[in-house]
């Protein structure tokens, strides 16, 4: 089960929990069980947010895997110079 | 309005064109006569990426006006390199990577030219307000400086 | 990661677009002229904030010589709802920001354009076009944007983010609030706590070369355009957004670019260029002046921040708090967000709160400028450490290294670190003789840390074998110093021949695939790694190659030095075959050898560096003088190690610049007052010393050489740096930047 951690904003939308696990082998996967379980936080995965997996932060997340204890954050895009 | 012929040495050629009277030699060396090496970084003589040699003194184009140099000399960058040999300021800003985006790197290189041609052993602080005329924003001047030194220790027949 | 010594990565080869950049042939944005070509000018708003009225182009277009005027009218509405808005690009504010419709929001204000035979002619036109404005109070100041009675630059906006949220319409654009544990707790658990608040200007990126592009308008309502910019796929992207094209109907050439950190990564005079093009039927081509880029292009954000860190005696944080206020400019979207993820990075914290807020001002709308965000967080971060490590009687460099995030620590704003160098700057910085050299009178030294995330992204790159044995490397980003040998080491590397029989090359839209732009340090990183995996692809077809002619298994041949050798017993039978013996052979053993890869890069690892800066204080003048400086960063693996140690040098001399003069000053009517080299006052080399650089090399493991982005944390560190060294000179805490000679004065005298 991976654990998605939420920003104190975002906790709300998941009945208050800090951290929520989800069984997903990828972020497709893990993206479509929390619409499904958490409608309120749709607006979020809407935007289209950078995630980070262990720590490692990926711009554009679908098929990227996950393993059975990884940690997701979802994150602003931020842009460079 | 009345254009104005003008005649010139550009790089040791003779060059010939038609000018407005408040044209200035910067915009008629890259659109008249298409030597776009000297570059515009400003307009108003505060970056140096104009910087060409006006009967060998150091000159920002874009404060000269073209009608004025009719009947003198002009070096640009153009004319820096012996043909396809590098001038040794310019292979010490290869070898010293004096140069990040390099469109500041024309107007260094004619501007040092004109420091050593003056004062062939400069130390860093002649050199570092001999070129305080000519912005980079890229690399922290560093490598230039170190570039420029060595250069001059190569001409002076030391390096 | 390879554990084989390396050959070519790690060596300082002469860059490939070196001798046509010394000898002045490079061909930079404003070096292309096209028959028939037209000049196109813009016309920007005298006033900060206006109503437009109405345009009257008819006197302008009836001048000879004059073929096309073109207002907002003439654009497509700006895109709104569903596709509108990509991360951080909102595509409806980036169309009225590349032309006014409604109101013009800040001086410079792009209000109609005009293209014309010569320059001269469009100049004239540009004064024939009549413009009526209802003038209204420009919000110049955070202060001001943010007051109850304030005017509103859009009406239609409503703050995002977390309550509580002002109500109705705003110049706050979103709040946002992130942190973890109880602030509340940590700080009751502190022997010592510092509260300070610090103010920074608006200052701009600097780049030496302003905007230019040509764009001509082909058949089929296609364009192409060539123009300096950090993306070429970003031009196509952005210009069909504005202009409600399909993104395959422009093409887009990069020329040289001459500098950008950050402000070449959006459109300003490209989708205007297009438009003109279209309407005149020749091409067009725009040239800003150095004005009009101080005045209309991206400046990055003024900023004022609170921070509160409390400390045990032994210098361990308990809790650290925040509060950022950035100037978006006209439009929202200052790069706060980052201001917030970065300003407590570096230290390990239990409890933590950070809030921060966007806010629109009656300027032009930030770009992105190295690092965005991150500078202005650290002067305030570092300056409360600095000042904590005086009150407990701590050395600043051991304060922060009670505190240095290790690895699998939690960053402040969520993740937990991977790998990195950032105790190793630290230690670096101890033992540096730099540290512990003598100050004379009125010297003083101070050191500060910086981080950046690095970007990854999307890249692609074609590895093309030539009939001869070299090769050529193309990619789709714009090289801005010295990328372009950095990818031919790497593929040198994988093929084993020399760097200089390799020819990179930065292709057109057309000639290679999608690559995400030049920023964010990702291109070393990012298309590094397409252009190894694309190199490994041709080897992968050499070997091949090499089992056919030999007529053994592919699992026979070895590469090994730029040579396909045979192995497991053939070695005896078969002498080693070079690439430019299999290039050559190519036609007859099955054609012409070339790899790609497209990839989206994961991993691009943080960069932390630590920096000690030296000043002198003439307590006459007020002027500051950096006598010493030394950068010390982890880069991950330098691949060319001169083009790093430059990323580190400018970085450091722009951060240097930020902090000692560089400010836009503004009257009370909104106009800019300094938008000119001469009073926009950059660093010049009489101004600096040498920039020492230590690299420190702490690989990042997801790529194959153990690159890390390198460009853009350098700038991060010596906004604080140079105020300690001036606190520890002076007795003056300096907490607005910048520390100008006026204000030393006025603070010395107090
Ligand atoms: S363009 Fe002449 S000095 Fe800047
Ligand atoms: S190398 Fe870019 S301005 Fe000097």
């Amino acid at each position: 089960m991976a654990i998605v951690v939420l920003p104190p904003a975002l906790r709300a939308a998941v009945e208050g929990s800090e951290r929520v696990q989800v069984k997903a082998e990828n972020i497709r996967e893990l993206m479509s069980t929390l619409r499904e379980r958490f409608p309120l936080l749709e607006e979020t995965l809407d935007a289209g947010p950078a995630v980070s997996i262990d720590g490692e932060i990926i711009a554009d997340p679908f098929l990227e895997k996950l393993e059975p204890d990884s940690e997701v954050h979802f994150l602003p895009q931020i842009g460079g110079g | 309005m009345a254009k104005t012929h003008v005649i010139t040495e550009v790089n040791g050629e003779e060059a010939e064109f038609l000018c407005e009277p408040g044209q200035t030699l910067l915009e008629t060396l890259r659109d008249e006569l298409n030597l776009t090496g000297t570059k515009e970084g400003c307009g108003t003589g505060d970056c140096g990426a104009c910087s060409v040699m006006l009967d060998g003194r150091l000159v920002c184009s874009c404060l000269v006006l073209s009608p004025e140099v009719d009947g003198r000399k002009l070096e640009t960058i153009e004319g820096v390199a012996d043909g396809e040999k590098l001038h040794p300021i310019q292979q010490k800003f290869l070898e010293h990577a004096a140069l990040q985006c390099g469109v500041c790197t024309p107007g260094f290189v004619v501007a040092t030219k004109a420091l050593l041609e003056k004062n062939p052993d400069p130390t860093e602080e002649e050199t570092r307000y001999w070129l305080a005329g000519n912005l980079c924003r890229c690399t922290g001047y560093d490598k230039i400086i170190r570039a420029v030194l060595d250069a001059a220790a190569e001409l002076r027949g030391e390096a | 990661m390879s554990e084989k010594k390396l050959k070519y990565v790690g060596t300082r080869p002469i860059r490939h677009d070196g001798v046509d950049k010394v000898l002045g042939k490079a061909n930079f944005g404003a070096d292309l002229n096209l028959p028939g070509m037209l000049h196109g000018k813009i016309l920007r708003s005298p006033h900060a904030h206006a109503k437009i009225i109405s345009i009257n182009t008819a006197k302008a277009e009836a001048l000879d010589g004059v073929l096309a005027v073109i207002t907002g009218d003439d654009f497509p509405p700006p895109p709104s709802g569903k596709g509108s808005v990509e991360g951080p690009q909102d595509f409806g504010d980036m169309a009225r920001n590349v032309m006014a419709r409604e109101k013009a929001l800040y001086t410079g204000h792009a209000i109609a354009a005009v293209a014309a035979t010569t320059t001269r002619i469009a100049e004239i036109a540009l004064k024939a076009i009549e413009v009526e404005y209802e003038v209204l109070e420009p919000v110049m100041t955070l202060e001001r944007a943010l007051a109850p009675d304030a005017p509103i630059l859009h009406e239609e906006m409503r703050a995002k983010g977390e309550e509580p949220l002002p109500e109705g319409p705003t110049n706050v654009a979103t709040r946002t609030v992130m942190g973890f544990g109880d602030v509340d707790e940590g700080f009751s658990s502190a022997d010592v706590v510092v509260e300070r608040e610090f103010t920074t200007e608006t200052v701009h990126q600097g780049y030496i070369e302003p905007h230019a592009v040509v764009a001509r308008s082909i058949s089929d309502g296609r364009a192409e355009v060539y123009c300096c910019t950090q993306g070429q796929f970003m031009v196509r992207k952005y210009c069909s957004k504005v202009l409600d094209m399909d993104p395959t109907q422009i093409k887009v050439t990069a020329s040289e670019i001459g500098g950008g950190f950050g402000g070449k990564t959006v459109v300003y005079a490209e989708p205007v260029s297009i438009v003109l093009a279209r309407k005149s039927g020749r091409p067009v081509k725009i040239v800003m002046s150095r004005e009009e880029v101080f005045i209309a292009t991206g400046p990055t954000s003024g900023s004022h921040i609170r921070v509160k860190i409390g400390v045990k005696n032994d210098g361990t944080i308990t809790a650290a708090d925040a509060t950022l206020n950035y100037e978006a400019g006209a439009f929202k979207g200052s790069p706060v967000m980052a201001g917030m993820m970065t300003i407590f990075s570096p230290y390990r914290m239990d409890h933590v709160r950070i809030e921060g807020f966007d806010v629109v001002v009656n300027k032009p709308k930030v770009a992105a400028y190295r690092a965005p965000g991150a500078p202005m967080a650290a002067f305030a971060t570092e300056g409360v450490m600095d000042e904590l490590a005086s009150q407990l009687g701590m050395d600043p460099v051991d304060l922060r290294l009670v505190n240095a995030v290790k690895e699998g620590d939690t960053a402040a704003y969520g993740p937990k670190f991977k790998v990195h160098g950032f105790i190793d700057t630290l230690q670096a910085v101890k033992n540096h003789p730099h540290y512990k050299a003598p100050l004379g009178p009125n010297q003083g030294r101070g050191i500060a840390c910086g981080f950046w995330f690095n970007a990854g992204m999307q890249s692609s790159a074609n590895v093309i074998l030539n009939e001869d044995g070299n090769a050529t490397v193309v990619t789709g980003n714009p090289d801005i110093g010295g990328s372009r040998t950095s990818m031919a080491l790497m593929a040198a590397e994988e093929l084993g021949i020399p760097v200089d029989k390799i020819r990179p090359v930065v292709a057109d839209t057309e000639s290679v695939g999608y690559s995400d732009l030049t920023g964010g340090s990702r291109v070393t990183f990012a298309t590094g790694m397409a252009v190894v995996e694309a190199a490994k692809d041709v080897v992968r077809q050499l070997r091949e190659r090499a089992a056919q002619t030999w007529d053994v298994s592919v699992d026979d041949v070895e590469w090994r030095d730029g040579h396909a050798v045979a192995m497991n017993g053939h070695a005896d039978d078969h002498e080693p075959l070079s690439v430019a013996a299999l290039a050559g052979s190519a036609a007859k053993t099955g054609g012409p050898i070339s790899g790609r890869a497209s990839l989206n890069a994961r991993g691009p690892g943080p960069g932390f560096a630590t920096h000690i800066c030296d000043v002198e204080v003439d307590k006459e003048t007020g002027r500051v003088s950096v006598l010493r400086y030394t950068a010390v960063q982890d880069v991950g693996r330098a691949i060319h190690p001169s083009y790093v140690e430059g990323q580190m040098q400018g970085g450091a001399v722009q951060g240097i610049g930020w902090a000692l003069n560089e400010a836009y000053m503004y009257d009370e009517k909104g106009k800019l007052q300094n938008p000119s080299f001469l009073d926009y006052r950059m660093p010049v080399a009489s101004d600096m010393p040498m920039i020492d650089t230590v690299i420190v090399e702490v690989p990042n493991p997801t790529h194959p050489y153990g690159v890390r982005g390198v460009g853009e944390t350098p700038i991060v560190p010596p906004l604080p740096a140079v105020a300690h060294a001036v606190n520890q000179a002076t007795g003056v805490r300096f907490r607005s930047l910048p520390i100008s000679p006026p204000r030393v004065l006025a603070a010395l005298d107090d």
